[in-house]
C-alpha cells in the first residue's frame, strides 16, 4: 500500500543515524508537523489553552521521567518536586533579575532542578526498585514543605500563591494562546529531539546497560555512579523546565499545590500507560492521562444525569482507575505497543493479512 | 524525675504510639508483598474503604459488631474480585506494572467509597474511653494504650496463623517460592484470596483505629503515605520490620518535631520519616529485616 514492503538497508552513515528510518514515515511526520503548525490558526483558544498547552508541557516532564525510569531504570516519585524547583527558580529570576531573557531563565530553572536531582539521586547508588521509589518521595515532601515554609521563594508575598509577570521572548510578548502554543511547541520539539538523540548516544546506552544489568554494565567499564547521577540530572532538567513552563505559560500563577505528590503520580501514570522506555510513549501517555478525565466529565455533562456533581466526580475517579488497571492488564508495555503493532501491520500489508 | 526527662518520655511514648498506627498500615503492605510480590499501593484506599463501609453501615442503625462482620465480608469479596479480575491476569508482569495496577485499584476504591458513602467526615465511636492516667510520672492516653493492645493482639494472632496453621504454612511456602509451592499442590489463587482477605481485615482494624481517632474521612487514604517510609525502613517482606520500623518512625518524627522542628520552622513530620528511613537504608539497603536479594549476574 503506502509503504514499500521490501527492506532497505542504510547506504550511508547519515542514513543509518537518521531518527526516522523510512521515507514514508518521514512524509507522515512532515504532514503531522504541518498540521500541528497550522493548528493554532483554526483551533479555538479554549482548545489550545486547556488541552494542547498543558499536554505539551506535561509531555516534557513525562519524557524526563521516562529517561530516568524507562531508560536508566531508576523509579522516581519526585517529578513534581523537580518541577517545583524549576518553577520557583524561574520565578525568582524573572522577578529579581529581569535583565536575563526569560528563555535563559527557563534553562537555568532546568539546571537548578538538575542540581537538586543529583543530590537526591544519591540514594540510588545504594537502593533500588521500590526502596528507591519511596526514597524519592523524600524530595517530594521536603520540597513541598520547603516551598510552603520559606517565603523568600515567592518574594514574601502574603498569600502563598503569586501571579506570574507578563513576559516576552526575543521582544515578542507572549500574550495570546497562539503565541504560547508556538513557544511551547518549539521547546518541546527541541527537547524531544535532544531526548531521542540522548537515548541513542553513549549516555543513553550506558543508562540502558545499567538498567538491564548493573553488574554487567560495571564489568564493561561503565561508571554506574555516573550513569545513574547523569540520568537523575537530565531527567530533573526536563522536569524543571516543564515546571517553569507550567507556572509561566499554563497557570500564570505559582503555588506549591500545583506541584503536589498527585502530579508526581500522574507523571508516573503517563509513562507507564504510554510505554516505559519510549519517547513516543511519553506523549501518548500524557494525552491519555490528561484527556480521559476531560472526556469523562464531558460525557457526564452531556448525559446530564440527575446526580450530584460529587457523585459524578467519584464515578470519573472510578472509571479512570479501572482504565488504568485495564491498560496494565491488556498492554503492560503501554499504549505505544499498540501503535507500533499497528504500524508494523501497515508496513507489511498486504503480506500479513491472515495473521 | 525532673520535668524535662518526664517531658521527653511523654513525647517518646506518644511518638511510639503513633508509630503503632503506622505499623498497622505497614503490616497490610507487607502481607501482600510477601505472598504475591505486589507492592500494594491500594492498602491506604482499602483502609479508607473499610472504615467508610463500617461507619456507613453502623450509621444506618446496625450495631457495631454486626456491621464489622458485614464489612469484613465486603473486604473478603473485594479480595476475591481483586484476585479474579486483576492478580490472575497480571501475574508475571513487571513489578512496576503490578504497582500501577494497584494504584488504579486505589483510585477505584476511593471513587467507590465516596460514591456510596459521600465525602463527609463521619465520627466513629467504638467505645474506647479517651481518658488519661498517670503511670509513675508520665501521662498516658488510654486510647493509645488500647490501640497498642489491639495491635499486639493482631500481630500475635497473625504470627499464630502463619506459624501454626496449615493455611499459614501454605502462605509461607508461596512467599518463599511460587513455583515450588505450586508443584506441591498449593493453590496460588486461593492463597492470594486469603492474603488479600487478611490484608482487608488488617485494613479494617486500621480503619477502625484511625477512624476513631481522626474521624472517617477521605483524607484517611493519605496515611498510606506515612506507612511507606515504615516499610522501606523495616524491609518490604518483614512483619517484625513493619512494627519496629513504625516505632522508629513514629518516635523519630515526634522527637525531631518537638526538639528540632522549631529550627526548621515546624511541620517537619511530612519529610522527616523519609529522611530517617533513607538514613537507615544507606547503611542497610534492603531494610532492617529485609532479606538481601540475590540478583542474576
Amino acid at each position: 500500500m503506502f509503504y514499500r514492503t521490501a527492506r532497505r538497508l542504510p547506504d550511508s552513515y547519515s542514513a543509518q543515524l537518521s531518527i526516522i528510518g523510512r521515507n514514508e514515515d518521514r512524509i507522515i511526520a512532515a504532514l503531522t508537523l504541518l498540521a500541528v503548525l497550522t493548528l493554532p490558526q483554526f483551533a479555538s483558544p479554549y482548545f489550545l489553552k486547556a488541552l494542547l498547552i498543558p499536554f505539551l508541557i506535561l509531555s516534557i516532564a513525562a519524557i524526563g521521567l521516562n529517561l530516568l525510569m524507562g531508560y536508566a531504570g531508576q523509579p522516581s516519585l519526585g517529578s513534581g518536586a523537580f518541577m517545583a524547583v524549576g518553577a520557583y527558580t524561574a520565578y525568582k529570576l524573572a522577578t529579581n533579575v529581569p535583565e536575563i531573557p526569560i528563555v535563559v531563565d527557563f534553562a537555568i530553572a532546568g539546571v537548578m532542578a538538575a542540581g537538586v536531582g543529583i543530590v537526591f539521586g544519591l540514594p540510588s547508588l545504594r537502593m533500588r526498585a521500590f526502596y528507591l521509589a519511596i526514597a524519592t518521595l523524600a524530595i517530594q515532601f521536603f520540597i513541598e514543605w520547603l516551598f510552603s515554609k520559606v517565603a523568600w521563594f515567592w518574594n514574601d508575598h502574603p498569600s502563598g500563591v503569586v501571579s506570574i509577570p507578563q513576559f516576552s521572548v526575543f521582544g515578542i510578548p507572549i500574550d495570546t494562546p497562539q503565541k504560547e502554543f508556538y513557544l511551547i511547541g518549539i521547546i518541546v520539539a527541541l527537547m524531544t529531539i535532544l531526548a531521542l538523540n540522548l537515548t541513542r548516544s553513549h549516555i543513553g546506552r550506558q543508562w540502558m546497560a545499567v538498567r538491564d544489568n548493573e553488574t554487567a554494565a560495571r564489568l564493561m567499564g561503565i561508571s554506574v555512579r555516573r550513569a545513574k547521577l547523569s540520568a537523575f540530572a537530565i531527567s530533573s532538567f526536563y522536569c524543571g523546565v516543564a515546571g517553569a513552563l507550567w507556572a509561566f505559560v499554563y497557570l500564570k500563577t505559582l503555588g506549591i499545590t500545583s506541584y503536589s505528590i498527585d502530579v508526581s503520580f500522574k507523571i508516573m501514570f503517563m509513562i507507564v500507560i504510554g510505554g516505559v522506555g519510549t519517547i513516543g510513549g511519553s506523549f501518548i501517555g500524557t494525552a491519555f492521562v490528561l484527556l480521559v478525565p476531560i472526556f469523562l466529565s464531558t460525557v457526564a455533562s452531556a448525559l446530564s444525569l440527575p446526580i450530584s456533581t460529587g457523585s459524578i466526580a467519584s464515578m470519573e475517579q472510578m472509571i479512570f482507575g479501572l482504565l488504568i488497571v485495564y491498560f496494565v492488564i491488556v498492554e503492560p508495555q503501554g499504549i505505544v505497543r499498540i501503535v507500533r503493532n499497528f504500524h508494523q501491520k501497515l508496513v507489511s500489508w498486504p503480506l500479513n493479512v491472515g495473521r | 524525675m525532673s520535668s524535662e526527662i518526664q517531658f521527653f518520655f511523654e513525647v517518646l511514648l506518644s511518638g511510639l504510639l503513633t508509630g503503632i498506627l503506622y505499623s498497622l498500615v505497614a503490616i497490610g503492605f507487607v502481607l501482600i508483598y510477601k505472598a504475591s510480590e505486589v507492592f500494594n499501593f491500594a492498602q491506604g484506599a482499602m483502609v479508607l474503604f473499610a472504615a467508610m463501609t463500617l461507619a456507613g453501615i453502623h450509621g444506618n442503625g446496625v450495631n457495631l459488631v454486626l456491621s464489622g462482620i458485614i464489612t469484613l465480608l465486603v473486604m473478603v469479596l473485594l479480595a476475591f474480585s481483586v484476585e479474579r479480575f486483576i492478580l490472575r491476569r497480571i501475574v508475571n508482569q513487571s513489578p512496576l506494572s503490578m504497582f500501577m495496577a494497584t494504584i488504579g485499584l486505589s483510585y477505584f476504591l476511593l471513587g467507590l467509597s465516596q460514591l456510596v458513602w459521600g465525602a463527609d467526615v463521619r465520627a466513629l465511636d467504638i467505645g474506647i474511653p479517651d481518658d488519661q492516667f498517670i503511670v509513675g510520672e508520665i501521662m498516658i492516653d488510654q486510647f493509645d494504650l488500647t490501640v497498642a493492645a489491639v495491635c499486639l493482639i493482631l500481630v500475635l494472632s497473625l504470627v499464630y496463623f502463619f506459624q501454626r496453621t496449615r493455611v499459614g504454612l501454605a502462605l509461607r511456602a508461596v512467599a518463599d517460592d511460587h513455583q515450588a509451592a505450586i508443584s506441591v499442590g498449593v493453590s496460588l489463587h486461593k492463597v492470594w484470596v486469603i492474603v488479600w482477605s487478611i490484608a482487608g481485615f488488617v485494613a479494617l482494624v486500621t480503619g477502625i483505629v484511625w477512624g476513631a481517632r481522626l474521624g472517617v474521612q477521605p483524607a484517611l487514604n493519605l496515611i498510606a503515605l506515612k506507612a511507606l517510609p515504615v516499610i522501606i525502613l523495616g524491609g518490604l517482606s518483614s512483619i517484625p520490620g513493619a512494627i519496629v520500623g513504625g516505632l522508629i518512625i513514629g518516635a523519630g518524627e515526634k522527637l525531631f518535631e518537638i526538639y528540632l522542628g522549631s529550627i526548621f520552622g515546624g511541620a517537619t513530620e511530612s519529610w522527616v520519616p523519609y529522611v530517617i528511613a533513607i538514613g537507615f537504608l544507606l547503611v542497610r539497603p534492603s531494610g532492617l529485616f529485609g532479606n538481601n536479594q540475590l540478583g542474576r549476574i
